[in-house]
C-alpha cells in the first residue's frame, strides 16, 4: 500500500493531467476535500437549462408533429431535430466538464451514480433529458445522504418516463375505476416496471429479499407519481408541465405491505416512506457497498472492503460522505497493482485529461465513445453499464482503443513529448517496459500511441 | 486474397504468439448462429396461438388476427401462426427450414431481465449458477484454442454465453483509422508479460484479417438500429462463410422490452420483428452454399404477461417462444406441449405456463447439429440437467 498521487488521480479521479501529481499535495486530503463542498458548476453545464423547460418544449413539438401527420401534411421533424440538439449539448457539456474538472473524484461519483440510476437514451425522449437528469437528480447528492438522491431520482420526470410509471394507475383509484367503466375490456392500470427496478437495481439488489407481491404492492404505492402534462396544468394551477406531478386521482387508495412493513400513509407520502426505509435497508447498504468497492478497488471486491463500507452505511444511515471516507481511508484502495481495466468512458476522458484537451465538438465525442463501445447515456437498459474487465476487455474493444490511441494525438493537436507526458501522468505506475517502448518509438506519434495503449494507461 | 494485415498477423504469430495461427480447423463443417433477443421478446406475438379461445380475449388490442383475416398471421398449423411482419421467415416455414418451439422457458423462474439472461447464458437455473457460458463449454470438444477460435461474438464485448475457458474471438465494425503494422508489432512485444492484453491483441488481429478479406470495413454505413442489426448479421454471415473461419457466432439484439405501446400487427414490436426478419434474410444470402449446413437458434430470456398491462404493453412473464431457422432445420412446424390460456392454466395466474425446458431445445441443437456427446452435454454443458431430455428430430442431417 502506498498513498500515492498517481493512484489518487487515476484510480479515484478521472486521470491525471500534466502537473497534477505535483500539485495535489496529500492524496487522501485532496480526495476528502472534494467531498466537503462542490466547486462552482462549469459554465457549459449551467447553460443547459432545466428538464422542465426542455420537456415542455419537446412535448409541444411532439404534439405538433403528430397533429400534422394526422392531417397528412408533410413535416420537417422538428421534434427529432430538437431532441438531437439537446442530446448533443448535454453530451458535450458532460465530457468537457470531465476533461477539465478540478474535483475529478467528485465528478467520477456523478458518473457512477448516474450509471447506477441509468436512464438509457435509446428510448424517447431520454436523449433530450438524460444529461439534465444527471444534473438535477444526481450531482447535488453524491456526497450527501443516499435517501435524498433516491427520492430525487424516483421523482424525476426522466426516470418516471423511462420506466413507464407516468401512466400507471391503481385499479381502485378514481381514474382507474372510470377507465374500467369506459373500456371494460381494456386492462388499463398498473405498470410494475419502475417498482421492480427500484427494488432490483436501485436499492435492495436482486437477491435483496423481496417477492413478486412486494413488486406489485410497491407499484400500487407509487401510482400517481407522474409528469405534468397539458391536462394537469389545465386542472391544477400548481402543475408545471414537464415536472414531477402527483396525480391523486390515479393513486391506489389504502395501505400496502412492502418488504415486511405496512404503509398506511395517504397519497404521495406513502411512496416517500417506502423509499426512506429502502435507503437504510441492510440489503441496500450491501448492494451499494459492493458496487462502490467493485468500481474503486477490484472487479471481485475484497470482502473486508464491502463489509466496512456496509457497516459505515448502516452506522451513518446512508451518509455517502461517511461511506466514501471509509473507502478513501481503506488500505485496499491504495494497492499498487492496477486492478481496474478502464471502461471506454473512463479511457476517453483520461486521454483528454492527459492531453489537457477540452473537447469542443459533440459529434467527435459521440462517435469516439460509440466506436469504443459506450455511447454516452446509452447503456441500453436500466441496469446501466457493467463495471468489470470481462465486460470491457474484449479483443475487438482493445483493437479499437489502439486505433483511437493512434488517432487521438492528431485529433486534439498536441505537442506533448511522449516520455515526459508518460512520467507526468503515470508517476510511479509507469512500468519499465512501457518506458522502454515509448523511449524506443520511431516517432512522437507512435510514442503517444504506445503510451495510450500501454497496460499502465489502460488500467487504473 | 491474402490481405496485408493477415500477412502481418501470421508474422506476428510466429514471432510473438507462437505457431499455429491457422484459423478454426474445427471438427465440424456445420454453421451455428446463436441469436439472443434481449429484453424478453413476446412469444405470444411472435408465434400467436390464434386458434386458442383465450388468446384474443386476454390479448385484447394486441392480439394478432387469424390467418386469412386482414393483418392476420402467417399460418403454420391449425393452432399457431407467425407474426405478419415476417415475410422471409414465413417462406422458411413454408419450405420446412424454420421451426417454432412454444411455451418454452429456461429453468429461471423470477422476472429480472439481467438474472434471466445470465441464467439463459450460463445454462443453469440461476444467475450465479455458473460464471461461464454454456456455449463456451459446448465448444470445448470442437477446439477453442488461442489462434484457433471456433466461435466469435459479434459486438464490442463478449456476452456471458461465450465467456469461459475456451478462447473465443469477437469483432465489431470500426470507423476509426487503422493502426499501423509497426505499432501493432511493438504493442505485441509490450504486452508480452501481460497475458490478458496479449491474448486479446492476437485475437483482434485475426478477426481483423477476416473482416479485411471480406472487404466490409469500408462498406458499412451508419444507420438506425434495424440497419445496424442487418449489417451485423451480414458480417456474421461473412465470418461463418469463410472457409477457415469460425463456425459458431453469437449475435445480440436489444430493445424487446415492450412495456408500453407494444402494438399488434403494426407498431413498435412489429417493426422490430420486420428488422429481425430482414436480418435473418441477409444472413442467409451472405452465407451462400453454407446455408445448407446452417442452423440459427433464436432465444430470449423469458416471455411476457398474457394480459395487456395498463400502458398498452406487456410485463415480464415466464414461458415464451424460440425459433430454429436454417438449411439443416427439419421444420415447417411448431413443437409445443401447449398448456392453453385458460385462467387456471396460466402460471401464477398471469403468464404462459412453461411446459418445455429451453435447455431441452439447446441440448437437442448441440447434439444433433454440432455432434456433441450427450453424456458431456448432461455433465458439463448444462450441469445437473440429466433429467431434461433433449428435443429430438430438430435437424435434417444429424450426428446423433
Amino acid at each position: 500500500m502506498t498513498i500515492d498521487a498517481a493512484i489518487a488521480t487515476n484510480r479515484f479521479g478521472l486521470g491525471a493531467r500534466p502537473g497534477d501529481l505535483n500539485d495535489i499535495g496529500d492524496p487522501q486530503r485532496w480526495l476528502r476535500k472534494q467531498l466537503d463542498k462542490p466547486a462552482k458548476l462549469p459554465a457549459d453545464l449551467a447553460a443547459l437549462g432545466s428538464s422542465e423547460t426542455v420537456l415542455a418544449e419537446i412535448l409541444a413539438l411532439r404534439r405538433e408533429r403528430n397533429e400534422m401527420r394526422k392531417a397528412g401534411e408533410q413535416t420537417v421533424n422538428k421534434y427529432a431535430q430538437t431532441v438531437r440538439k439537446h442530446y448533443a449539448a448535454q453530451v458535450l457539456a458532460r465530457y468537457r466538464a470531465a476533461a477539465t474538472a478540478e474535483q475529478p473524484f467528485r465528478e467520477r461519483l456523478v458518473h457512477f451514480f448516474s450509471n447506477h440510476f441509468a436512464v438509457s437514451a435509446d428510448k424517447q425522449p431520454m436523449p433530450a433529458i438524460a444529461g439534465l437528469f444527471e444534473q438535477e437528480a444526481i450531482r447535488p447528492y453524491v456526497a450527501g445522504r443516499f435517501v435524498d438522491m433516491l427520492i430525487a431520482v424516483e421523482q424525476h420526470p426522466a426516470m418516471l418516463t423511462y420506466l413507464d410509471n407516468q401512466r400507471s394507475m391503481g385499479p381502485n383509484s378514481r381514474a382507474g375505476k372510470a377507465a374500467a367503466r369506459r373500456a371494460p375490456d381494456r386492462n388499463l392500470g398498473l405498470n410494475e416496471n419502475l417498482a421492480r427496478e427500484i427494488l432490483e437495481l436501485h436499492t435492495l439488489g436482486v437477491d435483496g429479499g423481496y417477492s413478486q407481491s412486494d413488486v406489485t404492492s410497491f407499484a400500487k404505492v407509487i401510482t400517481g407519481w407522474s409528469v405534468a402534462a397539458d391536462r394537469d396544468a389545465q386542472r391544477d394551477r400548481n402543475a408545471k408541465i414537464g415536472s414531477f406531478y402527483f396525480r391523486a386521482n390515479m393513486h391506489e387508495p389504502g395501505a400496502q405491505r412492502v418488504v415486511g412493513n405496512r404503509y398506511a400513509q395517504d397519497g404521495l407520502e406513502q411512496g416517500v416512506a417506502v423509499l426512506k426505509d429502502l435507503a437504510r435497508h441492510p440489503s441496500t447498504a450491501r448492494h451499494l457497498a459492493t458496487k462502490l468497492a467493485r468500481h474503486f478497488v477490484a472487479d471481485e471486491p475484497p470482502a473486508e472492503v464491502v463489509a466496512d463500507l456496509t457497516d459505515t452505511w448502516l452506522d451513518s444511515d446512508g451518509d455517502l460522505k461517511a461511506v466514501l471516507t471509509t473507502l478513501i481511508e481503506h488500505d485496499a484502495s491504495w494497492q499498487v497493482d492496477q486492478q481496474k481495466y478502464k471502461s471506454p468512458h473512463e479511457y476517453v476522458i483520461s486521454t483528454f485529461r492527459a492531453l489537457n484537451h477540452a473537447p469542443d465538438r459533440a459529434p467527435m465525442v459521440f462517435a469516439m465513445l460509440e466506436q469504443l463501445g459506450q455511447a454516452p447515456y446509452r447503456p441500453g437498459s436500466p441496469a446501466g453499464w457493467p463495471d468489470t474487465a470481462a465486460d470491457w476487455g474484449s479483443a475487438d474493444a482493445l483493437y479499437k482503443r489502439i486505433e483511437w490511441a493512434g488517432a487521438v494525438g492528431g485529433v486534439v493537436g498536441t505537442s506533448a513529448k511522449p516520455l515526459t507526458l508518460a512520467r507526468a501522468i503515470l508517476g510511479h505506475s509507469l512500468s519499465a517496459a512501457t518506458t522502454k517502448a515509448i523511449a524506443g518509438a520511431a516517432s512522437t506519434e507512435q510514442g503517444l500511441t504506445l503510451l495510450f495503449a500501454s497496460p499502465d494507461f489502460l488500467r487504473r | 486474397m491474402l490481405s496485408r494485415r493477415r500477412l502481418l498477423q501470421s508474422t506476428l504469430a510466429t514471432c510473438a504468439i507462437g505457431p499455429g495461427l491457422s484459423l478454426a480447423n474445427a471438427a465440424t463443417d456445420r454453421r451455428f448462429l446463436m441469436l439472443i433477443l434481449r429484453g424478453a421478446a413476446d412469444g405470444l406475438a411472435l408465434l400467436p396461438p390464434y386458434a386458442e379461445p383465450g388468446y384474443a380475449k386476454l390479448r385484447g388490442e394486441l392480439a394478432i388476427a387469424a390467418p386469412g383475416r386482414s393483418d392476420g398471421a402467417h399460418k403454420i398449423d391449425g393452432t399457431f401462426g407467425l407474426h405478419p411482419a415476417f415475410d422471409w421467415l414465413a417462406q422458411r416455414f413454408a419450405d420446412g427450414q424454420a421451426l417454432g418451439v412454444h411455451a418454452v422457458a429456461s429453468p429461471y423462474r423470477e422476472r429480472s431481465h439481467f438474472d434471466g439472461q445470465d441464467a439463459l447464458e450460463n445454462g443453469t437455473a440461476t444467475a450465479l449458477g455458473r460464471r461461464d457460458g454454456w456455449l463456451n463449454r459446448a465448444i470445448a470438444p470442437l477446439g477453442g484454442k488461442l489462434g484457433d477460435e471456433v466461435a466469435i461474438a459479434l459486438g464490442t464485448s463478449t456476452p456471458l454465453i461465450l465467456r469461459g475457458d475456451q478462447s473465443v474471438a469477437n469483432w465489431a465494425p470500426s470507423r476509426l483509422p487503422g493502426a499501423d503494422d509497426d505499432t501493432l508489432a511493438r504493442l505485441a512485444r509490450l504486452y508480452e508479460k501481460d497475458e490478458f492484453l496479449h491474448m486479446r491483441l492476437a485475437q483482434a488481429m485475426q478477426s481483423q484479417a477476416i473482416a479485411d478479406d471480406a472487404g466490409t470495413m469500408s462498406t458499412r454505413r451508419r444507420g438506425n438500429a434495424q440497419a445496424q442489426f442487418r449489417q451485423t448479421m451480414i458480417q456474421a454471415g461473412n465470418f461463418l462463410a469463410t472457409e477457415d473461419g469460425p463456425r459458431i457466432a453469437v449475435v445480440d439484439s436489444g430493445g424487446w422490452d415492450t412495456h408500453a405501446n407494444q402494438g399488434g400487427a403494426n407498431g413498435g414490436l412489429a417493426n422490430r420483428f420486420r428488422g429481425l426478419d430482414q436480418g435473418l434474410a441477409a444472413f442467409q444470402s451472405t452465407l451462400g452454399d453454407a446455408w445448407q449446413s446452417a442452423l440459427i437458434l433464436v432465444v430470449t430470456e423469458f416471455g411476457r404477461t398474457v394480459r395487456v398491462n395498463g400502458t398498452r404493453g406487456t410485463d415480464h412473464g415466464t414461458a415464451g417462444a424460440a425459433l430454429l431457422v436454417g438449411g439443416n432445420v427439419d421444420g415447417g412446424r411448431v413443437i409445443a406441449d401447449w398448456p392453453g390460456l385458460n385462467e387456471s392454466a396460466l402460471y401464477q395466474g398471469r403468464d404462459l405456463y412453461p411446459t418445455t425446458d429451453l435447455r431441452a431445445l439447446c441440448k437437442g441443437v448441440v447434439t444433433e447439429h454440432l455432434g456433441l456427446d450427450p453424456a458431456i452435454v448432461d455433465r458439463s454443458v448444462f450441469p445437473d440437467s440429466g433429467n431434461v431430455k433433449p428435443l429430438t428430430g430438430l435437424t435434417r442431417r444429424r450426428y446423433s
